[in-house]
């Protein structure tokens, strides 16, 4: 038992830093996003499974020999609040540990879906009553700035993508079917709840730079797979284009103002979406 | 998007149009003729639209006469500023929420990005 409670947290810092940091960045994963994607969720998965585990294997240690063994004596302790022989203060503390680590995960799991929920409310409502619908493309709404902005509003039952008037003015065509594209496979693939668990798990863990890093490279993932999912239907050349005009803001007033503001994409991120398209 | 909201899209419009409160009533009129959406309502289909509005603070109720007036609680233009900084000027909690096309880079960089399209 000690054992495979050694080998098992070996295997939960291995994924909490050394195979994350390995991760970041690889080529590999660009090429492939949702392969990437993949083994990133892999990761988060086993790292939290283990996590937990490795500390239930460590407090069961002192009192049983196998999990059977391990499970008969901790189930004796709810219903019979009795503790199994053998058991020390150690145990107690690990599988305390344990419960604490599972709680705390599932907690902020729920908190950070009911506040994302929140503000998809509220923005949705914002959106309502400042945009109209544009009738040539079910599911789309117009909103008129200047600014060329374009982004979806996934929902539970009804997802909007919002095109603003400044965009419809820099992009041809083909450069607006692709950022509708791209949009819709954020959509269509759920994107959104692969998002939000990597976000409960940076707001878990904010003192694990792993699970901040790991949030951030999902996102950019995500993009590089909606991006693909776009060239089905455009060229390379197009979607290149549009990533280009719409993250030059064009030549606003609000530019100042806007890289004031914290970027959602660092120029990295976005050199790493264009090289892969050339 | 559901009718009723762009029901109450219509009756923002006209609140934030209009530079003093409108009742029930006035809304009805305003909605009805055929420069606006040229619909006939009950009045009561739009006092509950009101309702809903003034629960989600966009509209300010003025109960001191009879029927009540309803403003804007703010004007159109700040609440698209609202819009459009949350959108834009995103803490990246926020990428939980809406998915965007790309974020905006500065200058310099605009540059090296223009370098890297016109290398393919």
């Amino acid at each position: 038992m000690v054992a495979a409670a050694i080998t098992l947290g070996f295997v939960a810092v291995l994924l909490a830093w050394p195979l994350p940091a390995l991760l970041t960045g690889a080529t590999w994963a660009y090429r492939r996003p949702t392969l990437g994607l993949l083994v990133w969720q892999l990761v988060a998965l086993v790292g939290g499974f283990s996590m937990i585990g490795s500390l239930v294997l460590l407090g069961a240690a002192t009192f049983a020999t196998d999990l059977p063994d391990a499970a008969t004596g901790m189930w004796r302790f709810v219903t019979h609040n009795e503790l199994p022989e053998g058991s020390s203060v150690w145990s107690l503390l690990a599988l305390s540990g344990a419960l604490f680590l599972t709680a705390h995960l599932l907690l902020n799991l729920l908190v950070t879906v009911v506040y994302a929920e929140r503000e998809r409310a509220r923005h949705s409502q914002l959106i309502t009553l400042l945009s109209e619908p544009m009738t040539d493309r079910p599911g789309t709404r117009l909103i008129n700035t200047p600014a060329p902005v374009a982004y979806c509003l996934p929902g539970a039952l009804t997802s909007i993508t919002v095109l603003s008037a400044g965009l419809l003015q820099l992009l041809d065509e083909e450069e607006l079917q692709a950022v509708i594209e791209h949009e819709r496979a954020h959509v269509r693939l759920r994107h959104d709840i692969v998002l939000i668990f990597f976000t409960a798990w940076k707001v878990s863990l904010p003192w694990l730079p792993t699970a901040r890093n790991a949030s951030r490279e999902v996102a950019l993932l995500l993009e590089m797979h909606a991006d693909d999912n776009a060239l089905v239907h455009v060229g390379r050349g197009s979607l290149a284009r549009a990533i280009t005009i719409v993250s030059e803001g064009g030549a606003l007033p609000q530019r100042s103002e806007l890289s004031s503001a914290m970027p959602e994409s660092t120029p990295k991120e976005l050199r790493a979406r264009l090289l892969r398209l050339a | 998007m559901n009718s009723l909201g762009e029901l109450e899209r219509s009756v923002m419009d006209l609140l934030w149009a209009s530079t003093e409160s409108l009742s029930a009533y006035d809304l009805q009129a305003a909605l009805a003729s055929p420069a606006s959406s040229g619909r006939e309502l009950a009045a009561t289909t739009i006092l509950t639209v009101l309702s809903r509005l003034e629960k989600k603070n966009f509209v300010v109720r003025e109960r001191d006469v009879r029927p009540h007036r309803y403003r804007a609680a703010s004007v159109r233009a700040e609440h698209m500023a609202d819009l459009m900084h949350e959108v834009l000027g995103g803490a990246s909690d926020r990428t939980a929420v809406l998915e965007r096309f790309v974020g905006q880079v500065t200058s310099e960089e605009a540059e090296t990005l223009r370098r890297i399209l016109a290398g393919r």
